[in-house]
């Protein structure tokens, strides 16, 4: 089996407390409280969830948050636009680098 | 596309798909059978706690043929209740104080006696229940009147809508299933339905079209009234999100999808003691097309007739008896219990 992203692993993120109980409860409370309804809907959370797992790449939480968005009633043109976001910032975040570029071959130009 | 029983499908066979939910919950998931779990959570024996609703499946017969229907209900499918059987189901009720008669099918409009039955029923003064699929109102001239007929009857229309868009409706129910249930919607607004102030109830069912959990009711609900008045107008009361039910259509769904060990696991995992006690076959009856008893309308697609020492047929209803029956339990009932729990009126958590 490979030992790396196995896609069961993800059932025992709720066991992470094995090691250190007290830090996982906190965090575990506070990720709860993150996602409830708020100034922003469990729904509206749950796809800049999905839009941020594409954006730090974690296969488990982008299973986690496909699924949940799902369950909260969201259509498939709605999780993907909100992939698209998090393509978008990423794309743009390199982009935007650019400018550092032509900043720095200008100083050096003629 | 053709019910199971018309493919004579191994599926069409209820034991085996008993058969089938044991194994897999025991043999390869090697997790507790539903029994064993409503035990440790101190609900074993399951008791009635009245009978409230006499859920009446007047046949099997419908104009749908939906991917994920436990009824395995479709056009080629001719169990239908006779006149007889629905009077034996009248006698019933005149002779208790039962309040409400839930009606569904396949689609009940299909029954030749449903309109007379409605009108029985509606005589008793029995609140009347009609699960409607929405695409029987314009399916065929006949049927275009009957949000008129539902309002004259007092009936409370509940209906099937697993998504706001064409999508993922029509892959769960049908090509343009979602094109003809706007339409339905919007005639059913027409004569007063849905709309605030008339007292005329148009309730909404969602159930997840795919092998995932229902989310918040609530949620549902706000998303559904937001799409269904911005984009199309349409109005409605209140949105009932039920779980599927491993049974029949959606069993062979979960099978050949590969997703039955996963959907198990994720019923059981999410079993909540709140939602087993809440479960609606503790104050329901429901009759099958020929007249038979059982805890509720899925136990009757498994065949698992009300306990044994209860009558077994509506002729001979006894509400004193049947009030205190213990429920019969298999592992399909683990869907009910799941989260927030799920009965034909939605969450029970």
């Amino acid at each position: 089996m490979n030992p790396y992203y196995n896609a069961e692993d993800l059932k025992k993120f709720g066991k992470i407390g094995e090691f250190q109980e007290t830090l996982a409860k906190k965090f575990f409370d506070y990720y709860g409280e993150v996602f409830a309804e708020g100034a922003l809907t469990a729904r509206e959370k749950s796809l800049i969830a999905l839009a941020v797992a594409h954006t730090v790449q974690c296969p488990y939480c982008i299973d986690a948050y496909t699924v949940d968005t799902m369950e909260k009633g969201c259509s498939e043109q709605e999780m993907m636009e909100a992939v698209h976001v998090a393509a978008a910032i990423r794309g743009g975040a390199s982009l935007v680098h650019g400018v550092q570029m032509m900043n720095k071959a200008k100083e050096l130009s003629m | 596309m053709k019910s199971l029983h018309a493919l004579q499908h191994e599926l069409a066979s209820t034991s085996t798909q008993l058969d089938l939910l044991e194994e897999g919950v025991r043999d390869r998931l090697a997790l507790p059978l539903f029994q064993q779990k409503m035990e440790q959570a101190g609900l074993f024996p399951l008791q009635a706690t009245g009978v409230e609703i006499l859920q009446i499946n007047v046949g099997k017969m419908c104009n749908q043929v939906c991917k994920h229907c436990h009824v395995d209900a479709g056009p080629d499918r001719k169990e239908i209740m006779t006149r007889e059987t629905m009077e034996q189901c009248l006698a019933a009720l005149a002779a208790s104080d039962i309040p409400t008669v839930d009606l569904t099918g396949g689609a009940p409009e299909m029954n030749p006696h449903f309109r007379w039955f409605v009108e029985e029923c509606h005589k008793l003064g029995k609140h009347v229940i009609v699960r409607c699929n929405l695409t029987i109102i314009v399916a065929n001239p006949k049927y275009h009147d009957l949000p008129e007929f539902y309002r004259d009857h007092g009936v409370e229309v509940v209906s099937s809508l697993p998504f706001y868009n064409a999508d993922k409706t029509d892959r769960q129910r049908g090509t343009g299933v979602f094109k003809d249930s706007v339409r339905a919607l919007k005639m059913l607004n027409e004569v007063g339905y849905g709309v605030e102030g008339t007292g005329l109830i148009l309730n909404l069912v969602y159930n997840p079209a795919g092998a995932f959990l229902p989310g918040s009711q609530e949620g549902l609900k706000r998303q559904f009234k937001r799409v269904l008045r911005d984009e199309f107008e349409i109005e409605f009361n209140d949105l009932f999100a039920i779980t599927n039910i491993p049974v029949s259509r959606y069993l062979d769904y979960l099978f050949s999808s590969g997703n039955f060990d996963g959907y198990m696991e994720k019923l059981i995992n999410a079993f909540n003691p709140a939602a087993a006690r809440g479960v609606m076959c503790r104050n329901t009856i429901s009759v099958s097309w020929d007249g038979y008893l059982f805890d509720c309308d899925f136990n009757q697609m498994l065949d698992l007739p009300v306990d044994s020492r209860m009558p077994q047929h509506i002729s001979l209803f006894s509400a004193d008896a049947l009030n205190n029956r213990e429920i019969v339990l298999h592992q399909h009932c683990y869907g009910c219990t799941a989260g927030a729990g799920s009965s034909c009126g939605g969450t029970t958590a």
